[in-house]
């Protein structure tokens, strides 16, 4: 495998904000997840899920609701605005007030022609929906307390709210209030307290299902309003619920981190008549259960400590496949860490700020496995805190150290670093081309003259930079006419070839000599993960979400003949069963048959000289090789060399050195910065 | 076992009521238990054994109620047969020969005269069980082959737990390791449902019970883990669901649904009966602190009564999950039994150790736990791998007077615990009372104690030996100063004793209590009580001595010793010399206290044989071999309540005492003679009674009494032959069977039911006296005068009666009495009715 000089970086506190709603749609089986910090991100469900897009969030703009419409997506905060996205370039594409205080939820018709959003001042506010906006149409009844919870009965005629202390149901039509329904308030202490009805569920048979703070899932009939059955599940807060499309299963979820699963069963197996009953318990959660969704074959659940889980119900899928395991989503698909190869320079993004470090340096030899002394702490050089509200969405650091680039959904600053000695000066660059704009991707030229700017409609501005100006040089579209983002952008080390991929599959590769596409490497069905341009040979190593890895021979313009092999012989299904995408590829200058590549629980170095792993063969085999004689070695190993020596990895880069820099973000410490979570009895505590 | 002459050996008393899940009538008033061969019915009100349905000569495996008629039960056993009871008889009724041991039993009601059992497939080994549906057949013998076999499952486990009957019988379910298997009888099909071998956290997920809800398609399994799961949608392949509860911290012992399936009792080795709600599982309640693990719970058909039974063998009878209304306490069978077997003089019990750090006080007679008497007197902490004080030594004086015992706690090698008390006999609470308590008697380990046995003597002493090479002798002393009222007299060390150095291992007192013999490895040394002088030594070597007795009644001048050389001798006391030693593998010896018999059980080639001898005599009085498999180191002689008149030589030694031992499998065992057995039978079928009452001891005890009087006093016989009860009287009948709105007010009534009970007043004083005098002596049994006031309503028909059997001469008093009762009319219920 070669052995590296490892520098172990663990002084990155990424934390990922809560978990706040999710909304699932089902035709393209996308799943549309808010943070607590407002970002929104979208999960292709059909792709691995693999997180395909990041809307950054805004200072002042929380996501209290998702919404699908069709295509749209719409979002409800408390700020009391309606938010619609425009999903091509990652921004807010408009925002409407709704004049009702607070919007604690927003709840669309199955027609697609009404949104409804509950408002703090006890008022449902109907939304038409037009083409390309949406426009107030009028009032229902108003009610005393805030709305917090809606949900349309399946015909779009009647619509069931959640207050304080009762579930209301409404006329859509006539506006007015149907039905009320009291809820109980908990016994105990929380006597005096207000019960919040968190959420609601309406059946099309009539049945309303809601779960509330004091524990309960109740079961209501919505023809008389009256209760049916009353489920205590927690000492806690109901949070969520969540109805499959068959509704023949419901899931709540709590505070205390469980997920209960309900089914319409019928008692006696021949009987038509059926009723509600608590099934399965789950616990993938140590806190709150903020938001839930019933897919047809899995419950997706979010909270408060950041993690998508995806669990899939065992009766609904097939046994030990892909679908079958759980998985929890804890980082992003994408970079947040920029490497100066050259400058021994670490880049952190932050939505607030950005925070640049020097790696520290070790001395003397070990053997491997040992961890040298250190001589020079890492050292923390610019804590750069972002202007605007906008949070940071990418940002860039040139190979050479002396250039760093941010960008928000509203503008891209460029910054001058100088180094002398031991004084660092920033100096933001001033007048920068106006293409610059709502940019989704940066990446600087290998030798720091040039800055890549993958803007809307998949285009990329070149921008090139000299110590007193910066010049539009070109942009760079792809013959496609896609509309799609670009989420992957890299260059080349002879600064020859920069490389795009966008969200539609697609990877356009241009010739930066003559600033034309080169070529378009054919579109695979699954969203490219991580790109590389190998530096020897020209060759384009492209890992996709589904863990497929391709070669494309930018001379020849086609597939190379080791990526037919790999084809051919079909990846080792243990490689296939990894749970997280490839994040980064790069390579070995010294031995251009090495690919090094890193997801969140593995680095992995293909050799291309080596045989490919036989199906049978056992894929993880470093730990076996060691124990071998020398001779046999040969024999055994194959062209994967996976180490999982480092865990929650956010980046592995190689420096000019020859020294690997590892950055780690151990969940643990992710979990330390929480908030503590609601106190449970343990057994034998 | 092996037949030898007349004599058996027999399970009688003492085995386990908590081998397989009780069975309750249908009117919740009888309890039917698996005891060893035979089935026992309790009365679930007064906690008494009302019935021995004897005739399995196997193990009894399995109880369940007929279906069709629920005064019937069906019963199997390993001996290969289903037999049919009526069980308020205690009548056998019919028996089936299937031909297989069978592991147990279940009906269903839709299942019309079909049963189904579990037995060993017979063609692989004993491990593999099945379950299969046995037809029987309806015909008029007693005895019927049944051999239509159907197998319904071909993979079970013998546990009965681990198999039931769905709603109506439609499906059966079946547990075992990971698997649940439901079997449909209409579609003929069955489904499998698998659990992962142990989940992440390290629990596991083993079925150890299933139970299936009476009225909903819900199976509840319980796991080895501690956890419920509540499986639904079982009719199909994939879309099958669960729910798990959990709340038990160790395996789950026992599930029962109640009938109507309102709620689900759990039971495991925390001793808390758990009941959930169906359906609401979030809300459950408790009865915790049952004494022990909880294996089976069952409820009665109408609900009101919960069963469970306990590791400790131990039934107790729960109202509605609220109080505890019955114990039934068989023998406590614990891990292993340290004390020896003892019978208690008094009690005529037999004690050994009961619950943890108590004694337990069992009669054989009546095979019944009288009492557990708690000798540590500390609380026991129920948890696993804890070292706790253990009752390991006891002794009985011969008047039963005094008791001791020692009681020990080894947490390390090196740190023992030893207590040695000594418990006085209370006449008034007839109970054993603290008198002292000696911390540390010795600096080791007791190997054994003994009481001083004379008869006559007024001190009595104990002799203890240790492991530390001394023997003391405890003797009971008066206290010094007598103000302290309370306790007069307590135990002090009287005399510490050695010999060089060696450690003693058993010691034992002639029968007259003036010579001490105890044992120091191949040495025996033989001491004068008295004068604590060492009088002779005698030794056998090479092999320590293990056990030590003296002979009695005639034989009291030999000595015997088992070596651990396998060797026995007897010494002459009066020549101080060998009389005779033979090789034998001693592992027990025993004295009848009764004769000179002695037993001797010796393990020879994994198993043990049994010598009953005198040490006069070169022929053994009996010798069977093989009595049980296994080493037998725990034994009795308990005398006999009545003197056994047996002719046969053979069992002769048997007519004084009868002899009880434990096998390793903590089985007790006696043995048994032919004569006896007979009588048994013969006394079991007479107790043919009234259905309306349970019989118990005491409804006998009563009856017995009446008996007695009717012997007793003509007059009494009279009313008794005449009116069993006051319900039979017509006068009364005729009160009851008038309409209420025709009758008078209440208390018009009474006054004048009363009038007529009184006697009235006409005769002269003289008479009075009389009359006085007869009442005063009539008062000596106020039952009597209890039975002739009720009675005397019917005078007419008395007096007639009377005058027809009258045939000797009276006394003045009698004609008195009767020409009384003669003048008593009884139409005052007819006035009545004429107002």
């Amino acid at each position: 495998m070669g052995e590296f000089t490892v520098h172990r970086v663990r002084f990155f506190d990424h934390t990922p904000a809560a978990v706040r709603a999710l909304a699932f749609h089902g035709g393209s089986e996308r799943l549309a997840l808010a943070r607590a910090d407002g970002a929104v991100e979208l999960f292709n469900f059909n792709d691995n899920y693999f997180q395909e897009k990041v809307i950054p969030g805004q200072d002042g703009r929380t996501v209290e609701a998702l919404c699908w419409v069709g295509q749209r997506l719409f979002a409800a905060g408390l700020n009391g605005e309606i938010t619609e996205y425009d999903l091509e370039n990652l921004k807010p594409s408009y925002t409407v007030e709704a004049y009702g205080g607070p919007v604690w939820t927003i709840s669309a018709n199955s027609q697609g022609s009404l949104l409804a959003a509950g408002c703090e001042d006890g008022t449902v506010k109907m939304f038409e929906i037009l083409e390309k906006k949406i426009q107030f149409q009028r009032n229902l009844d108003r009610q005393k307390g805030r709305i917090v919870s809606l949900s349309w009965h399946p015909t779009g005629s009647l619509i069931a709210a959640g207050l304080m202390d009762m579930i209301r149901i409404f006329d859509a039509e006539t506006g007015r209030a149907t039905h009320r329904l009291l809820v109980d308030r908990g016994v105990g202490t929380s006597k005096s307290q207000e019960v919040v009805v968190w959420s609601v569920l309406f059946l099309s048979d009539q049945t309303i299902i809601s779960g509330d703070s004091a524990g309960k899932v109740q079961i209501w009939d919505g023809h008389t309003g009256t209760l049916v059955r009353t489920h205590l599940v927690s000492k806690w807060d109901v949070l969520a619920l969540a109805v499959s499309k068959e509704e023949d299963s419901v899931i709540a979820g709590t505070s205390e981190g469980t997920i209960i699963q309900f089914q319409f069963l019928s008692s006696t197996v021949a009987q038509q008549e059926k009723e509600w009953i608590r099934t399965r318990t789950f616990k993938n959660h140590s806190h709150d259960v903020r938001a839930l969704v019933h897919t047809e074959t899995a419950v997706v659940s979010g909270g408060m400590d950041t993690q998508l889980v995806v669990r899939p119900l065992l009766d609904k899928v097939e046994k030990n496949t892909m679908e079958s395991s759980l998985r929890k989503i804890a980082f992003p698909h994408r970079s947040l860490v920029c490497c100066a190869k050259k400058a021994g320079l670490l880049l952190f993004q932050f939505p607030e700020h950005l925070e640049l470090w020097r790696l520290g340096e070790g001395e003397g030899h070990g053997r491997a496995g040992d961890s040298l002394p250190v001589k020079r702490k890492p050292e923390k050089l610019i804590h750069l805190k972002r202007k605007g509200d906008d949070q940071i969405c990418c940002s860039a650091l040139s190979p050479c150290g002396g250039w760093m680039s941010y960008s928000t959904v509203s503008s891209v600053r460029l910054y001058r670093i100088q180094y002398d000695d031991n004084n660092i000066s920033i100096t933001k660059v001033s007048k920068l081309p106006k293409s610059l704009c709502s940019v989704h991707r940066l990446c600087f030229s290998p030798d720091s003259s040039k800055l890549f700017a993958a803007s809307s409609h998949s285009s990329v501005v070149v921008v090139a930079l000299n110590q007193s100006e910066c010049k539009h040089l070109s942009t760079l579209k792809p013959k496609s006419g896609s509309r799609q983002p670009v989420h992957l952008l890299v260059a080349s080390e002879d600064g020859k070839w920069l490389a795009a991929a966008n969200t539609a599959c697609e990877v356009h590769v241009y010739n930066l000599h003559t600033m034309k596409l080169h070529c378009t490497v054919p579109v695979f069905r699954s969203c490219p993960t991580a790109i590389g341009i190998n530096p020897v040979t020209s060759n384009l190593v492209s890992v996709h979400a589904d863990q497929q890895i391709f070669e494309f021979s930018l001379g020849q313009k086609e597939y190379t003949e080791w990526s037919r092999k790999l084809q051919k012989q079909g990846l080792h299904s243990l490689w296939l069963q990894r749970d997280t995408p490839v994040t980064h590829v790069t390579f070995n200058p010294r031995n251009p048959a090495h690919i090094l590549l890193h997801d969140t629980f593995m680095f992995c170095i293909i050799d291309q000289s080596l045989p490919l792993p036989e199906a049978k063969s056992p894929l993880y085999n470093q730990m076996m090789l060691r124990s071998l004689p020398e001779a046999e070695r040969v024999q055994h190993s194959h062209a994967f060399k996976i180490s999982k020596n480092f865990q929650h990895l956010l980046c592995v880069s190689l420096l000019e050195d020859l020294s690997l820099v590892v950055v780690e973000r151990p969940l643990l410490d992710i979990m330390s910065q929480l908030p503590a979570p609601v106190r449970q009895k343990k057994f034998a505590t | 076992m092996v037949e030898h002459g007349d004599v058996r050996v027999v399970h009688r008393g003492g085995s386990k009521i908590n081998f397989r899940e009780p069975v309750i009538s249908n009117d919740s008033s009888f309890l039917l238990c698996a005891s060893g061969d035979c089935v026992k019915v309790f009365s679930t009100a007064t906690e008494e054994c009302v019935h021995d349905l004897r005739g399995h000569s196997g193990l009894v495996t399995g109880v369940r109620l007929r279906p069709s008629n629920h005064l019937q039960v069906y019963s199997c056993s390993l001996d290969g047969t289903v037999r049919l009871w009526d069980f308020t008889d205690g009548i056998l009724i019919k028996t089936y020969v299937i031909g297989y041991p069978i592991y147990s039993i279940y009906t269903s009601a839709n299942h019309e005269g079909v049963i189904f059992i579990v037995t060993a497939k017979s063609d692989q080994g004993s491990e593999l069980f099945q379950l299969v549906a046995v037809q029987l057949r309806q015909c008029a013998e007693q005895v019927v082959e049944a051999r239509e076999f159907s197998a319904v499952l071909p993979d079970v486990t013998s546990k009965p737990a681990a198999i039931d009957f769905g709603r109506g019988g439609e499906y059966i379910a079946s547990v075992k390791a990971q698997q649940l298997e439901v079997f449909f009888f209409k579609k003929q099909k069955s489904y499998r449902f698998f659990l992962r071998e142990d989940n992440k956290k390290g629990g596991k997920n083993t079925f150890t019970c299933v139970v299936c809800h009476p009225k909903d398609d819900c199976i509840a399994t319980g796991h080895e883990d501690g956890k419920i799961r509540l499986w639904r949608n079982f009719n199909q392949k994939k879309e099958y669901t669960y729910s798990t509860m959990h709340w038990h911290h160790g395996a789950v012992g026992s599930l029962c649904f109640t009938p109507e399936g309102t709620n689900l009792l759990s039971g495991g080795v925390e001793s808390v009966l758990v009941q959930w709600r169906y359906n609401q599982e979030s809300e459950k309640d408790f009865l915790p602190r049952l004494g022990a693990a909880i294996t089976h719970i069952v409820v009665s058909p109408d609900g009101a009564l919960f069963c469970t039974s306990h590791s400790d063998n131990k039934i107790t009878i729960i109202q509605s999950c609220v109080k505890v209304s019955a114990v039934i306490q068989g023998l406590v069978n614990g891990d292993g039994v340290r004390t020896d077997l003892m019978v208690d003089p008094h009690s005529k019990a037999m004690v050994l150790n009961g619950k943890p750090g108590h004694l337990q006080f069992y009669s054989l007679q009546r095979d019944k736990l009288l009492y557990n008497l708690d000798i540590v007197q500390q609380e026991y902490i129920h948890e696993e791998g804890l070292q706790q004080f253990e009752v390991v030594k006891a002794a009985f004086t011969s008047s039963g007077d005094w008791l001791a015992t020692v009681e020990e706690r080894q947490q390390k090698a090196a740190d023992l615990e030893l207590n040695l008390k000594l418990w006085a006999f209370d006449e008034q609470t007839q109970s054993f009372v603290l008198n002292t308590t000696i911390s540390a008697p010795h600096e080791a380990r007791i190997t054994a104690m003994c009481f001083c046995h004379a008869a006559g003597s007024q001190t009595t002493m104990l002799v203890s030996t240790s492991k530390d090479g001394h023997f003391k002798a405890w003797q009971l002393a008066e206290a010094a100063h007598t103000q302290d009222e309370g306790s007069s007299s307590s135990w002090s060390c009287d005399f510490v004793g050695s010999y060089h150095g060696l450690v003693p291992e058993s010691c034992c007192f002639s029968a007259d209590g003036s010579l001490l013999a105890v044992s120091f490895q191949e040495v025996v040394t033989v001491w004068s009580p008295s004068s604590w002088e060492l009088l002779t030594t005698l030794s056998q070597p090479p092999g320590a001595i293990r056990h030590l007795c003296f002979g009695r009644l005639s034989c009291s001048k030999y000595l015997l010793g088992a070596t651990d050389n396998s060797l026995l001798c007897c010494w002459n006391l009066l020549t101080c010399s060998l009389e005779w030693s033979t090789a034998m593998a001693t592992s027990l010896l025993l004295v009848d206290p009764l004769s000179e018999n002695i037993a001797a059980f010796c393990y020879q080639a994994g198993s043990t044989d049994l010598f009953v001898f005198k040490p006069n005599e070169p022929r053994p009085l009996f010798s069977q071999k093989a009595v049980c498999s296994g080493k037998v180191n725990r034994a009795v002689f308990a005398p006999r309540e009545e003197m056994l008149e047996s002719c046969e030589e053979s069992s002769q030694w048997l007519n004084r005492s009868q002899l009880y031992f434990l096998t390793p499998y903590m089985d007790l065992m006696t043995f048994s003679t032919k004569a006896e057995e007979d009588k048994l039978m013969a006394s079991s079928k007479q107790l043919v009674i009234d259905d309306s009452i349970a019989m118990t001891p005491f409804s006998l005890l009563l009856g017995k009494h009446r008996q007695q009087q009717e012997n007793q006093d003509p007059l009494s016989v009279l009313s008794a032959e005449r009116s069993p009860l006051p319900q039979g009287s017509a006068a009364i009948k005729e009160l009851l069977q008038t309409p209420a709105h025709v009758l008078p007010s209440t208390s018009f009534l009474c006054s004048l039911f009363v009038q007529s009970l009184l006697i009235s007043v006409t005769d002269s004083r003289e008479e009075d006296k009389h009359v006085e005098e007869e009442m005063e002596s009539d008062k000596e049994n106020s039952d009597e005068e209890m039975e002739s006031g009720t009675s005397r309503p019917e005078g007419g028909s008395v007096v007639d009666q009377y005058v027809h059997a009258a045939d000797r001469p009276l006394t003045k008093a009698q004609i008195r009495e009767v020409r009384r009762v003669k003048k008593l009319d009884q139409g005052w219920m007819s006035n009545i009715l004429d107002t």
